[in-house]
């Protein structure tokens, strides 16, 4: 039984934690380089459609959002259930998306405005009367790359 | 150099690092939009007179989705599953049919003389489409443009269109362009 020695006398060497620092900053910078700030908070419930043949958003930092869905259950007593376009941080309507590409517009780099692009986040159960509006007032401030967020559905044949 | 400078306790740095991690974990989103891009018609100036851009009749296909999300394509009801074989047949018109649209014979640069066709697929919906609905269509639609580029790719190229360098792309994209228009909305009345 000389085997099974009770070692009480000898304290376990401490495994050397120098290293971990060094993991947990790489997992910092893959976080901060593959990920973007969180802009808005949610205030409508989007089930986004699903498409075979989504192409990327490209620069995101170009693309305004503009959301459309029957707002979230914590509002819904206080708006109700029909569906809201959500811009920025409130509900809004849809007179005022003029306003805001204007200020959208505003904030991006001169030489870049061209390039912005507004990505619609709608709710697939959203009727297209809400959509055409949005559609015709984009128009109206020649906001006109647009693009329906859609999400990634296996090809099918 | 005898002497040793002391060790200076790194234990904590991992806490810090830790600390920084999660507030970006909390604050970042990681989700990559994907969508279908579409470009919109410049609004026409109110007092200018909207010109009627003549299109031969036989170049246009409708697709029609109305409130009760049914489709037509041209004059006939569909499935959603046969959009795409019905516009890709529209837009190749293989056996020139004279109801489907012509080509016309445009030089594009880097590959000669090509028969591009003059189709353009008109989409029109109803106030009470579903969203789901119109996605779906739009996805059907440019999934047969997209079959045909990778056709012409492969043939041309031998290559799939995805694959092919930004010059050829434009190649493909000049042979085989992406008509859509979508009509100016109309107050479509609920038929009862």
């Amino acid at each position: 039984m000389g085997r099974f020695r009770k070692s009480e006398k000898k304290a376990a060497p401490a495994i050397s934690t120098a290293s971990l620092p060094d993991i947990v900053f790489m997992l910092l910078f893959f976080f901060m380089i593959s990920t973007s700030f969180r802009q808005t908070d949610k205030l409508v419930q989007v089930k986004l459609p699903a498409a075979t043949e989504n192409v990327k958003l490209e620069r995101k930092d170009l693309t305004s959002y503009i959301y459309v869905g029957s707002p979230i259950p914590a509002k819904q007593a206080q708006f109700g259930t029909d569906s809201r376009i959500q811009l920025n941080d409130s509900y809004r309507t849809v007179n005022e998306i003029r306003d805001f590409i204007a200020s959208e517009r505003e904030s991006r780099a001169e030489g870049e405005r061209d390039q912005m692009t507004v990505a619609i986040k709608s709710d697939e159960n959203v009727r297209m009367g809400i959509i055409t509006d949005i559609k015709q007032e984009l128009r109206r401030c020649s906001a006109l790359k647009i693009m329906y967020v859609a999400r990634q559905l296996e090809q099918r044949n | 150099m005898a002497r040793k400078t002391p060790d200076i306790n790194a234990s904590s740095q991992a806490d810090i690092a830790f600390l920084l991690l999660v507030f970006f974990l909390i604050t970042t989103t990681m989700d990559v939009d994907k969508g279908i891009s579409r470009k919109l018609p410049p609004m026409p100036e109110e007092n200018q007179q909207q010109e009627e851009v003549k299109i031969n009749r036989r170049n246009i296909v409708v697709v029609k989705i109305n409130s009760q999300d049914r489709i037509m394509v041209g004059s006939t009801q569909t499935d959603v599953s046969q959009i795409k074989d019905k516009i890709v047949e529209f837009l190749t018109n293989p056996s020139d049919d004279p109801n489907k649209p012509e080509k016309e014979t445009k030089f594009i640069k880097g590959l000669g003389n090509y028969p591009v066709s003059k189709g353009v697929v008109s989409l029109q919906n109803d106030k009470g489409t579903l969203y789901n609905t119109y996605i779906q269509v739009q996805n059907e639609i440019v999934r047969a443009i997209n079959e045909l580029r990778d056709q012409f790719a492969q043939s041309h190229f031998g290559k799939k269109y995805a694959l092919l360098d930004e010059e050829r792309q434009k190649i493909v994209k000049d042979a085989i362009p992406q008509n859509i228009s979508e009509a100016e909305p109309k107050d479509v009345k609920a038929k009862k």
